[in-house]
This record gives C-alpha cells, sequence and structure tokens, in this order.
C-alpha cells in the first residue's frame, strides 16, 4: 500500500535497528585501539564454549519451545563418530545429514 | 603444542610455525569450514522464503528481512507473529528476545575485531551464530578474524540468495529440509566447532553447563533465552587461573588471555 508503512517494514526497522544494536554493543565498546579489561579477555575467551554447546542442544532436541528427541540425534551421534574418527568438517556435516535422513526413511 | 589444532579436526597437530605454506594451508581449512556452514543453513534460508510468502509480505519485505536483520532464528520469530496477526512491536520483540545472544557473541569476538570504528560497525552486522562459531573455533586472532569474516560474509550471500529463491518460488522446502536430514547438519557444525575445545576439563565443564542450562532452559524461558542464560556456564571455571589453557589452545592465551597490565 502506497503511503502507509506495511506492518512488515515496521518489523523490519525496529527488529533491524535492534539487532543492530546487539550486535554491534561489543565491537563497538570493546574492540578499539585499547586492549579490553581483563574480566572482558577473560570472559572472550569462555562465552563461546557455553554459547556454541547450547546452540548445539538448541538445534538437536528442542522443536518449537520444548524437547523434541527425533532423528536428528542419530545424526549428533554420527557426527560425534565422524570427529571422533578425526574426519574433515565437512564429512562430519554430511554424515549427520546422511544418518538423520536414513533413520528418517525407516521410521 | 600439546592441543590439536582448532581448525581441521584431521590435521596434523604440528603447527609451530608460520611458513606461508601453512597460513595457505590455514585459509583453505577455514574457507572450507565457512563454506560447509554456509550451505548447512541455505535450506533454511529457502524455507525463510516460503514462509514470508506464506505470512503474506511482498518479496522486497522477505529480502529486508535477510539483509537488514540477518539473524536467522529472530527472522522466523519475527515472521510467525506478523503470520499470526501480531503487531509490528510484538513481532519484534519475539524477534529481539533471539538476537540478545549477539550481545554475548560481540563480546567474544571484539578483541578479533579490533580496528577503524567504521569497519567494527560494518563488520557487526555479520554478527551471527555461524561466524561466532567460526571465528572461535580458531586459535590466533587473526585467524579467528578471518573465520568470522569467511562464515559471515557465506552465510550472508547464501542466506540471502535462499530467501530470494524462496520467497520467489519454490513450495515444499520445509519437507525437502526434512526428509535429505539438512536440520540435523546444524547441530552437527556447531557441535565440530567447539569439539577441539572439548579436550581439556576447562573446556568439558563448561560445555557440558551450557548444554545443561539450554536443555533444562528451553522449555521454561521464552524462545532463544535458554541460549542466553547457558553463558551464566563460565562461572564454573570463572576461579580457575588463566593460564590454565581455558578453552584449549594455547596460542590465544598468549593473544590475550594472560595480558598483563
Amino acid at each position: 500500500m502506497m503511503g502507509s508503512i506495511s506492518d512488515a517494514s515496521l518489523t523490519i526497522l525496529i527488529l533491524a535497528s535492534a539487532s543492530y544494536g546487539l550486535k554491534a554493543a561489543g565491537p563497538l565498546a570493546l574492540g578499539g585501539d585499547r586492549q579490553p579489561p581483563p574480566v572482558v579477555q577473560r570472559l572472550a575467551l569462555l562465552l563461546p564454549v557455553p554459547l556454541l554447546a547450547a546452540m548445539v542442544v538448541s538445534a538437536t532436541v528442542i522443536s518449537a519451545g520444548t524437547w523434541s528427541f527425533d532423528a536428528r540425534l542419530v545424526g549428533l551421534a554420527a557426527a560425534a563418530v565422524a570427529l571422533w574418527r578425526k574426519m574433515p568438517f565437512v564429512v562430519v556435516v554430511i554424515a549427520a545429514a546422511a544418518a538423520t535422513a536414513a533413520t528418517r526413511a525407516v521410521l | 603444542m600439546t592441543a590439536q589444532h582448532p581448525a581441521e579436526p584431521s590435521g596434523s597437530g604440528s603447527e609451530a610455525t608460520t611458513a606461508p605454506d601453512f597460513d595457505g594451508a590455514k585459509r583453505s581449512a577455514i574457507i572450507r569450514q565457512a563454506l560447509s556452514i554456509s550451505l548447512a543453513v541455505a535450506p533454511f534460508g529457502v524455507a525463510f522464503g516460503v514462509a514470508t510468502q506464506q505470512a503474506g509480505l511482498s518479496i522486497l519485505e522477505a529480502m529486508g528481512f535477510s539483509l537488514l536483520v540477518f539473524g536467522g532464528s529472530a527472522q522466523f520469530a519475527a515472521v510467525s507473529v506478523l503470520a499470526d496477526g501480531g503487531t509490528p512491536l510484538a513481532a519484534s520483540l519475539a524477534g529481539v528476545l533471539l538476537s540478545f545472544r549477539s550481545l554475548a557473541f560481540g563480546v567474544a569476538m571484539a578483541p578479533a575485531l579490533r580496528g577503524r570504528l567504521w569497519w567494527r560497525a560494518l563488520v557487526s552486522q555479520l554478527m551471527i551464530d555461524e561466524s561466532t562459531a567460526v571465528g572461535t573455533a580458531q586459535s590466533e586472532l587473526r585467524w579467528q578474524r578471518f573465520g568470522y569474516l569467511a562464515g559471515g560474509i557465506g552465510v550472508f550471500v547464501l542466506w540471502n540468495i535462499a530467501t530470494l529463491f524462496g520467497a520467489s518460488a519454490v513450495a515444499g522446502a520445509d519437507d525437502f529440509i526434512e526428509a535429505a536430514g539438512i536440520d540435523a547438519t546444524i547441530g552437527a557444525a556447531f557441535l565440530a566447532l567447539i569439539w577441539p575445545r572439548l579436550h581439556n576439563t576447562t573446556g568439558k565443564t563448561v560445555a557440558l553447563g551450557g548444554a545443561v542450562i539450554a536443555f533444562f532452559g528451553a522449555p521454561i524461558l521464552p524462545p532463544g533465552m535458554a541460549i542466553v542464560a547457558a553463558a551464566a556456564a563460565v562461572v564454573l571455571v570463572w576461579g580457575r587461573s588463566p593460564d590454565d589453557p581455558a578453552a584449549g589452545d594455547s596460542t590465544s592465551t598468549t593473544n590475550y588471555g594472560s595480558e598483563r597490565r
């Protein structure tokens, strides 16, 4: 509709601004010429591990805000075996997809 | 160097010197990681495009989300609220909850993203799960920076092409993602990226802590907040000596982990 801004466009404006603020806060406030304070350095080193572990859980056993134990778990197990066997990254990802697809085809 | 090289699970493990040869190999290993993860998220970009059409959005609006918001789960959340007839404010709020983790990503990536203000402002748009994952999987700051950019640009380009694709035509994207097991690849990629950090007690402890918080938090907390809450797992190891190779790499500790002031 001409003249008035659509609900979707308004959402894009609000959400994009808020998301950008959250994304840029760290690099803008802490990424200057000076070394960030030791607390930040320690946080920067440690934070990725629990966050990524949480994302593994979230991507594997959570669906629509609840637990969902499905074929994705078989895929993750296949990925873990591939990693344990020191397979390359691409193989790990493909193994997960293949194991999940195979499980779904059988069940 | 006792730690296996984080970049390549299949690598030789001896990477003490920085020969040109090693730099080239390192660069292509990181690009391979970035490409794999970009290809893994692309189908979800198609699904997002399809979702925008089901919600009655124009192609321009679909692209507005993927270019300007650029945060997969936040985009999905906002569009599903709009599809249910929610207001822009409600839709934005749903999306913002899922964006809160970018704040933690920003803190984690800040040491590797130093530079001019305009440059930091520009590359911050790429602050998503995948860029942070590829970035923080590297040991040295300069490779973290390279990994962040490779992962971020790769996903940005493919995500937007995929959105356009999904918004223009394709039906049945969801079915394809399920049948091909593509929904399992994201978790697998994240697991591959933290794998090298699970070789010591500190890494194992925080990873397990984060996983447990996410697992039990997801059903109770608002969407996306369980991942934010997982950050609290760092308190489990906070008191330990910083010289303990905190997250499984000794190189970055010398860069900023054990900085003396």
